[in-house]
């Protein structure tokens, strides 16, 4: 007797396969900022500086990218014009985070609230900016090139591994991954981050021996603010294509929550923002998915926040931060 | 001739004291030189000022004879001026080799060559018989190690003059003869060493000459070979040094405290406590050696209600207090001087004031009803800084701010001043100097002649000795023998601490 099929022949069900060739790309797009921006984090955190600034940094990464895209293309520049405006956005995301650095290095004002502040800020700051330069509306307009959704000539037409990670795929996700290396690079292999590690960890260990904490310390917040500046730019051109105040809403909450669950490894981070990119996509997908499709999609909806406190309040364990990060360092205190 | 290091008239104050009053320092080619004075004495404050971690206000620095301004470490470095820190500063998570390279990193195409910083920091290691493993994290290894990737770390930069700023206070005695073998031998490889210490002992082990200073000012510098002990000391006190004895008459009276078949464990839940019986008498000194790491903690902890007990009973004045919350017990008349003043004894971040009320301060006169009564709390600290002699600006200066002995006789004077029916006292003198141990045992043996019981826990086997009117040795959880210290030695103490019962026996 054969054995009964599980579904009947012909029927319309999608195999596994297909599952993932809708759910890898997803994930891998929404992925992509959340690794910039958790990366950002990890250098101002390795630092000995707590960035709760990131959604801040994003929304005006965000911002930036919108207003400079639109700008672009009326120039004339095509489908450069987003290109170009992720560049612009991580210059003015490192010049924002600048206020984060003044105000807890310099001042040694409380790293926590001068975060908080740097997200009211880019809150307040970004939407009174649309409303002046586009004529009171709350939102930009869409902007006409965003970074599509692209199959990779070459490794698009490999077999199995072709439609499930470089088909339908955004390039800025395979830049975050690479980038992801090559920040791992940077703090592990150079002396650069060997400096930078320990400033974050025993900063008077680094005085003595001629390292200026204040110097590292602006360094891993600048690049706080370019990365971040560049995962709100990316959020922007490849998922929401106009910026109003709800465009972030978490997504830089979301980075530092993967850098948490990564634990200050860029590699962790990137997997961290893989695995709550997965949520989302699931989120976003499951429509489209068999026997998701049947749950309330409001149970979808919040799929990535109860993962994400699942995941940090049971999987993490002892998440060891950098011993001195968010404490401002004195010279000569004992 | 020059000298290695010539410090001339420096003076540096800080808001409310003069650290250093116009000291001079002359240190010659090859010598181990001591710094020698009490605590807060100013001797840290000048070897700052030499590291560049400190601007003088005043006063002119010369190395090999020439004039130097030093900025910063970077500076004092390049001159070859190499600070073996206290507190060291090592990064726990990064290993041996991380820790002596970073900021002079070797480089191949600009990655790090790590591969390099091994192989010479174990050529350097080799060189000058200084035993690390370079790829092991410094978390992983032995104080007595760590201090040997500090003075590394001096050594890879290039450094012909060292300076060791208390380098004992955290080592076993067997690692502080290796590190007096190390100095001897870095002075023979033809580098100066500057030490910083206010032990005799050490001092006459390995140094050629000393500079005594006192309150911030230069007393002598003298020949070792020309001076003795005794000399010394009253040179760094400013008076003569008695050794405090214990001689009041032993008249023990009723039971303070009796511990019964107590069992507890540490923190990995092993039992480290086995069965312990005790009984302190008031008007006693019961005096527990023991090796460190025999359950003198957890005991003293089980003692004090910070540790929970498996089973048994602690019974204080006769009433049942085991497993009893802290403030219960300290209200039934217990007083603790713990081990680690920092960490268990104060609040660094708080004034003297608040934490001479720490266990009071709910209380009438220095609450009245819910409110802190700061004026009353303020003069009764007042009064406690006088009788103690605690060396301090004021009793707003917090507590972090005062040196290591300042720090203890703010706790003793707590401690003691409750007039506790029972007093703890954990390690009551580590780390302090001369002085500071001769007004503390004072203390101690004047507890006992007002009657109270004190139970003196102590590694020194030289305190315990001149202290105690009973010696409990406590070896593996529990004791092995109570001893009177006039019918004792070290010899048989050290067979004891080591497990051996009189005979030869092993218990």
């Amino acid at each position: 007797m054969d054995p009964e099929p599980l579904f009947e022949k012909g029927a319309e069900i999608m195999s596994f396969f297909e599952i993932l060739t809708i759910i890898i790309p997803s994930t891998l797009l929404t992925a992509a900022p959340l690794i910039f921006t958790s990366l950002g984090g990890m250098f101002s955190e390795r630092s000995g500086v707590v960035n709760i600034g990131l959604e801040g940094l994003m929304a005006v990464g965000a911002f930036t990218a919108a207003v400079s895209t639109l700008g672009l293309e009326h120039a004339g520049l095509g489908n450069a014009s987003p290109w170009i405006a992720i560049l612009i956005a991580g210059a003015i995301g490192g010049l924002f985070s600048l206020i984060h650095a003044v105000v807890s290095i310099s001042f040694r004002a409380d790293q926590t609230v001068s975060g908080v502040a740097l997200n009211f800020l880019a809150a307040g700051l970004t939407i009174f900016l649309v409303k002046l330069i586009f004529d009171g509306k709350g939102q930009t307009p869409y902007i006409t090139h965003n970074i599509d959704k692209v199959d990779i000539p070459g490794l698009a037409k490999l077999p199995f591994l072709g439609p499930i990670f470089f088909q339908q795929v955004a390039y800025t996700s395979y830049i975050a991954i690479f980038i992801a290396i090559l920040c791992w690079f940077i703090v592990y292999k150079t002396p650069f981050g060997l400096r930078l590690r320990s400033v974050g960890e025993h900063p008077a260990a680094a005085d003595t021996l001629g390292i200026s904490v204040i110097k590292m310390r602006y360094i891993g917040v600048l690049l706080s603010g370019v990365l971040g500046g560049i995962g709100g730019a990316v959020y922007l051109v490849t998922i929401t294509s106009n910026y109003n105040v709800t465009t972030i809403a978490g997504q830089g909450f979301l980075a530092l929550a993967a850098l948490v669950f990564g634990k200050w490894h860029p590699i962790g981070a990137m997997g961290a923002s893989l695995f709550f990119g997965f949520a989302q996509a699931l989120s976003i997908t499951s429509q489209q998915i068999p026997y998701l499709d049947r749950l309330p999609s409001v149970f979808m909806l919040i799929a990535p926040y109860v993962l994400t406190l699942i995941v940090l309040t049971g999987f993490v364990g002892r998440a060891e931060a950098p011993k001195a990060d968010g404490v401002p360092y004195i010279k000569g205190q004992r | 001739m020059s000298y290695a290091i010539e410090m001339r008239q420096i003076r540096k104050e800080f808001p409310g004291i003069v650290a250093n009053d116009n000291i001079t320092l002359q240190v010659e080619e090859g010598e181990i030189h001591a710094l020698f004075g009490e605590n807060g004495a100013g001797k840290s404050t000048l070897m700052n000022v030499l590291f560049g971690l400190y601007q003088p206000d005043r006063g002119e620095i010369y190395v090999h004879g020439e004039k130097a301004v030093i900025h910063d470490p970077n500076d004092a470095t390049r001159l070859g001026i190499g600070m073996v820190h206290q507190h060291f500063m090592l990064i726990d998570k990064f290993t041996v080799a991380e820790n002596i390279v970073l900021g002079r990193e070797p480089k191949k195409n600009g990655v790090l060559d790590m591969k390099k910083a091994v192989k010479v920091v174990r050529e350097l290691s080799e060189k000058y018989g200084l035993d690390v493993d370079p790829e092991k994290k410094v978390e992983e290894i032995t104080v007595g190690m760590q201090q040997r990737v500090e003075i590394l770390k001096t050594l890879y930069r290039g450094s012909d003059i060292l300076i060791f700023d208390e380098p004992t206070a955290v080592l076993t005695p067997i690692e502080i003869q290796e590190l007096i073998e190390i100095m001897k031998r870095l002075v023979h490889e033809g580098k100066s060493i500057i030490l910083i210490t206010h032990k005799l002992k050490e001092i006459f082990e390995c140094c050629d000459r000393a500079t005594v200073i006192r309150r911030g000012k230069n007393i002598d510098t003298v020949k070792i070979s020309d001076t003795n002990p005794t000399e010394l000391a009253s040179m760094m006190v400013g008076r003569k040094v008695h050794v405090q004895v214990n001689d009041a008459p032993y008249n023990p009276q009723g039971k303070v405290l009796e511990i019964e078949h107590l069992n507890v464990a540490d923190t990995r839940k092993v039992e480290v406590i086995k069965d312990l019986n005790l009984t302190v008498h008031g008007g006693e000194i019961l005096g527990i050696a023991g090796v460190d790491g025999n359950g003198q903690t957890e005991l003293i902890e089980a003692i004090a209600g910070l540790r929970k007990t498996k089973s048994g009973t602690i019974k204080l004045n006769n009433q049942d207090v085991t497993n009893q919350r802290t403030r219960k017990m300290i209200e039934a008349g217990l007083g603790y001087i713990p081990e680690d003043r920092q960490k268990h004894g104060l609040v660094l971040d708080f004034s003297i004031a608040e934490n001479m009320v720490l266990q009071t301060y709910y209380q009438k006169p220095y609450a009245q009803m819910g409110i802190l009564q700061n004026k009353v709390i303020a003069k009764k600290a007042k009064k406690l800084i006088q009788e103690f002699d605690v060396r301090t600006p004021s009793e707003k200066t917090h507590a972090r701010a005062l040196s290591g002995g300042n720090q203890q006789k703010v706790i003793v004077a707590r401690e003691v001043d409750r007039s506790p029916q029972l007093l703890i006292a954990a390690q009551p003198t580590r780390g302090l100097d001369v002085g500071a141990i001769e007004f503390i045992h004072g203390k101690l043996i004047e507890e006992k002649k007002k009657g109270k019981a004190v139970l003196l826990v102590s590694f020194e086997l030289d305190e315990i000795l001149h202290l105690s009117d009973r010696i409990a040795v406590i070896y593996e959880g529990h004791i092995i023998d109570i001893v009177s210290p006039k019918e004792t030695n070290e010899n048989e103490l050290g067979l004891l601490m080591a497990g051996r019962k009189k005979g030869g026996n092993e218990a």
